[in-house]
């Protein structure tokens, strides 16, 4: 069974869309209280659009324009939550799985796709500001939390967090999943976090799943309580619950800019889709499993509980129209995006010049020259 | 002054010169490091700016790719060679590969210094020569001073550099003493050097190999045969320039290395020079190696690593083509 009845668990909303805080979500009632009718539809949106792109992009694979796409569907809820928890300043250390993280920030969704279709191994700068301080995709499982700490370091070294103005101390908050949490990198990440008491957010994705191995074989006992071990602040939310993440992240990130260091959080959700789209999910998990927690679907609940509080038909409507004119985009770019020039698999091997990558670019060039105007 | 103080020397200037320099690595603060290389750092400049860290390899040089995302230029000591390897996965698989990802909007300006290779009796994973894993890894520069004034210049060049350098330090040499200048830079980071000039035959390695070849020429010379070293200082990018002028006045090389001799370091030197000074050679290019086993233990260094007695039998094979 999921554990998800925990008592320390966070959560707003029921399943079915009423609010009903958790006895462990008290501190933070009033932070959700005080969003406003428009945050709360920015949330919904959020979710519905991404969940529009997500199924385009797993569509545009299965026809072939994309070399593997991993799907978000059923986790959008941790995710919008956390990323709208971020304040503009902040760092953000995806995995590979934030497709609505990374829209939240600015990232242009074509860039994921320019990823997912092998055209680039990153696809964005995440020192243009029309990124919001987003770090690329890392496919190898747990390597940024590494990165996010050191970068954590770097803002306690450079004076830019704990001075008590929230508007300018800066946070970072790394993305990682159950399956990562195994990872050596994470463990030495949370040991190097603790030690300088990294302005930081670790947001573990508990989708229940890596690949077809269930949480049970990481672990055996919750892994939010894991982050005690390190000395940080865990927190187990429930993933499902866009509020309770938001509220949470918030609450954290805001903890750790103001120099109480490291923080954890666990977010209990579900996977709804296949791990990627080579995976096959039927053969290792039951479809009551999976119908259990369709009942809980992150989307549906924050819909239920908006029309509860009187949203027009006005705003679903455009939410969807915006979820499909997204969709639509997605797929009209990526039928136009071009190839890659041979030339480029030697650019920015090195940042200074490397007389081998010269050598063989110039080799490359003139082996090609060499058919143009040979005899044919 | 001594090898490890000429470093020292190095790192200072460069600490003095720039505050986005940081030193990192196990025990490098107090006591200045296993090797003493970064006596007194900690003292000068600052725990912030001379972190003892938790004792995690990838936990090292992974935040040290965050700091230089951060704008730092961090420096990072792994305390002996045979412990690199927890981390080789932050450098080979996200270090090496983090400006290419990035489409050259990110540098990664991060120093990795490995005291490396053997001569000095240690006990096992304290004596060995990995250069070829980093080599071999695109996205990485390996460098490895042979002398005390390389040492002083070719660390701060190391710092300074844009890419990912990986200093390999001979330990054995941590103790020689030879002439710093530091006033003026001899040579670039990436270039050869002729250390010796002769007429028979060419001679190339690196580190403390050097040495070795140094003595096998002295050697040589007194039973008449005139022998040319070539110090590599660059193990990626080699600088060929020096190698094949050598060779094309010799005709005939040796290459000499402590590490096993399969894909190896010698063999890549190798198989270039015979493909660019082909016409040159009068004698195929030979490597004398370290053999292709565990790094022995100590007792059993001396028959493993080349001497120059084994150097000067590949120089009588060569010379007897
Ligand atoms: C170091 C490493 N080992 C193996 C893999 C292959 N792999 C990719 S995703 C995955 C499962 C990850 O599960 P989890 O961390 O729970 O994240 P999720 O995919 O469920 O979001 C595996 C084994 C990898 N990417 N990196």
């Amino acid at each position: 069974m999921i554990p998800v009845d925990d008592a320390a668990l966070v959560r707003f909303l029921e399943a079915d869309g009423t609010f009903a805080p958790s006895p462990a979500a008290e501190p933070y009632r009033q932070a959700v209280e005080s969003l406003s009718d428009a945050d709360l539809e920015t949330f919904y949106r959020d979710m519905a659009v991404i969940r529009a792109f997500d199924v385009q992009a797993t569509n545009l694979q299965r026809q072939g324009q994309l070399a593997l796409w991993p799907p978000s569907y059923g986790q959008e809820a941790a995710q919008v939550g956390s990323a709208r928890a971020a304040r503009a300043q902040d760092h953000l250390f995806p995995s590979y799985r934030e497709h609505v993280v990374t829209k939240i920030r600015g990232v242009d969704p074509i860039d994921i796709i320019r990823v997912m279709r092998g055209l680039t191994h990153g696809g964005w700068d995440p020192t243009d500001p029309k990124n919001g301080n987003t770090h690329i995709y890392t496919l190898v499982l747990g390597s940024q939390t590494l990165h996010a700490t050191g970068f954590g370091m770097g803002l306690v070294f450079d004076g830019r967090c704990g001075t008590g103005d929230l508007d300018r101390d800066e946070a970072v908050i790394v993305y990682y999943g159950d399956g990562a949490s195994s990872q050596g990198d994470v463990h030495e990440a949370m040991v190097f976090a603790g030690s300088y008491r990294t302005p930081e957010v670790f947001f573990l994705q508990n989708n229940q799943w890596a690949i077809s191995v269930p949480v049970a074989t990481q672990s055996r006992s919750p892994l939010y309580k894991r982050g005690e071990g390190y000395g940080m602040p865990s927190t187990l939310i429930d993933g499902n619950d866009v509020l309770a993440s938001w509220a949470v992240t918030r609450t954290a990130l805001d903890e750790a800019r103001a120099g109480g260091g490291p923080q954890a959080i666990e977010a209990m959700t579900y996977r709804l889709g296949a791990h990627t789209t080579s995976d096959d999910p039927t053969k290792y998990r039951t479809s009551d499993e999976e119908e259990s927690w369709r009942r809980r679907d992150p989307i549906a609940r924050m819909k239920a509980f908006l029309i509860g509080k009187g949203a027009s038909d006005a705003f679903f409507a455009d939410v969807d129209a915006e979820s499909q004119a997204l969709a639509d985009d997605v797929r009209t770019r990526t039928n136009a995006l071009g190839g890659l020039e041979r030339d480029d698999m030697f650019a920015h091997v090195y940042s200074e010049q490397h007389p081998l990558v010269d050598e063989q670019r110039q080799w490359l060039a003139d082996y090609e020259a060499s058919f143009e105007g040979g005899a044919s | 002054m001594p090898f490890s103080r000429a470093i020292n020397a190095g790192l200072r200037a460069a600490l003095s010169g720039s505050d986005r320099v940081l030193l990192m690595g196990e025990d490098i603060g107090k006591l200045g490091g296993v090797f003493r290389v970064t006596e007194g750092l900690q003292a000068e400049f600052g725990e912030q700016r001379v972190l003892d860290t938790p004792l995690a390899e990838s936990g090292l040089v992974g935040t040290a790719i965050g700091l230089a995302m951060a704008g730092f230029r961090p420096v990072v000591e792994i305390q002996f060679d045979g412990f690199v390897f927890p981390a080789f996965d932050q450098i080979t698989t996200q270090l090496a590969k983090l400006t290419n990802r990035h489409e050259g909007a990110l540098q990664m300006p991060v120093v990795i210094r490995i005291p490396y290779g053997g001569h000095i009796g240690a006990v096992e994973h304290h004596q060995e020569s990995p250069e070829a894993y980093f080599t071999h890894t695109a996205g990485l520069r390996v460098v490895s001073p042979s002398t005390p004034n390389d040492g002083y210049w070719m660390i701060q060049d190391a710092i300074a550099s844009p890419d990912p350098v990986i200093f390999l330090e001979p330990k054995s040499k941590y103790w020689q003493k030879g002439e710093v200048d530091t006033s003026a830079r001899a040579l670039p980071l990436h270039a050869s050097r002729i250390v010796r000039r002769g007429t028979d035959i060419t001679l190339v390695g690196h580190g403390a190999m050097v040495t070795t070849m140094l003595q096998a020429a002295a050697l040589a010379e007194a039973e008449g045969t005139s022998i040319e070293v070539v110090d590599l200082r660059s193990l990626s990018p080699v600088d060929y320039g020096p190698i094949l002028d050598s060779v094309r006045r010799t005709g005939r090389m040796v290459y000499a290395q402590e590490a096993p001799g399969f894909t190896s370091l010698g063999s890549e030197v190798a198989a270039s020079v015979m493909e660019r000074a082909f016409y040159a050679l009068e004698a195929p290019v030979l490597r004398v190696s370290g053999f292709d086993v565990p790094f022995p233990p100590a007792k059993l260094e001396g028959a493993y690593l080349p001497d120059a007695d084994r150097i000067l039998e590949a120089v009588d094979r060569s010379l007897a083509y």
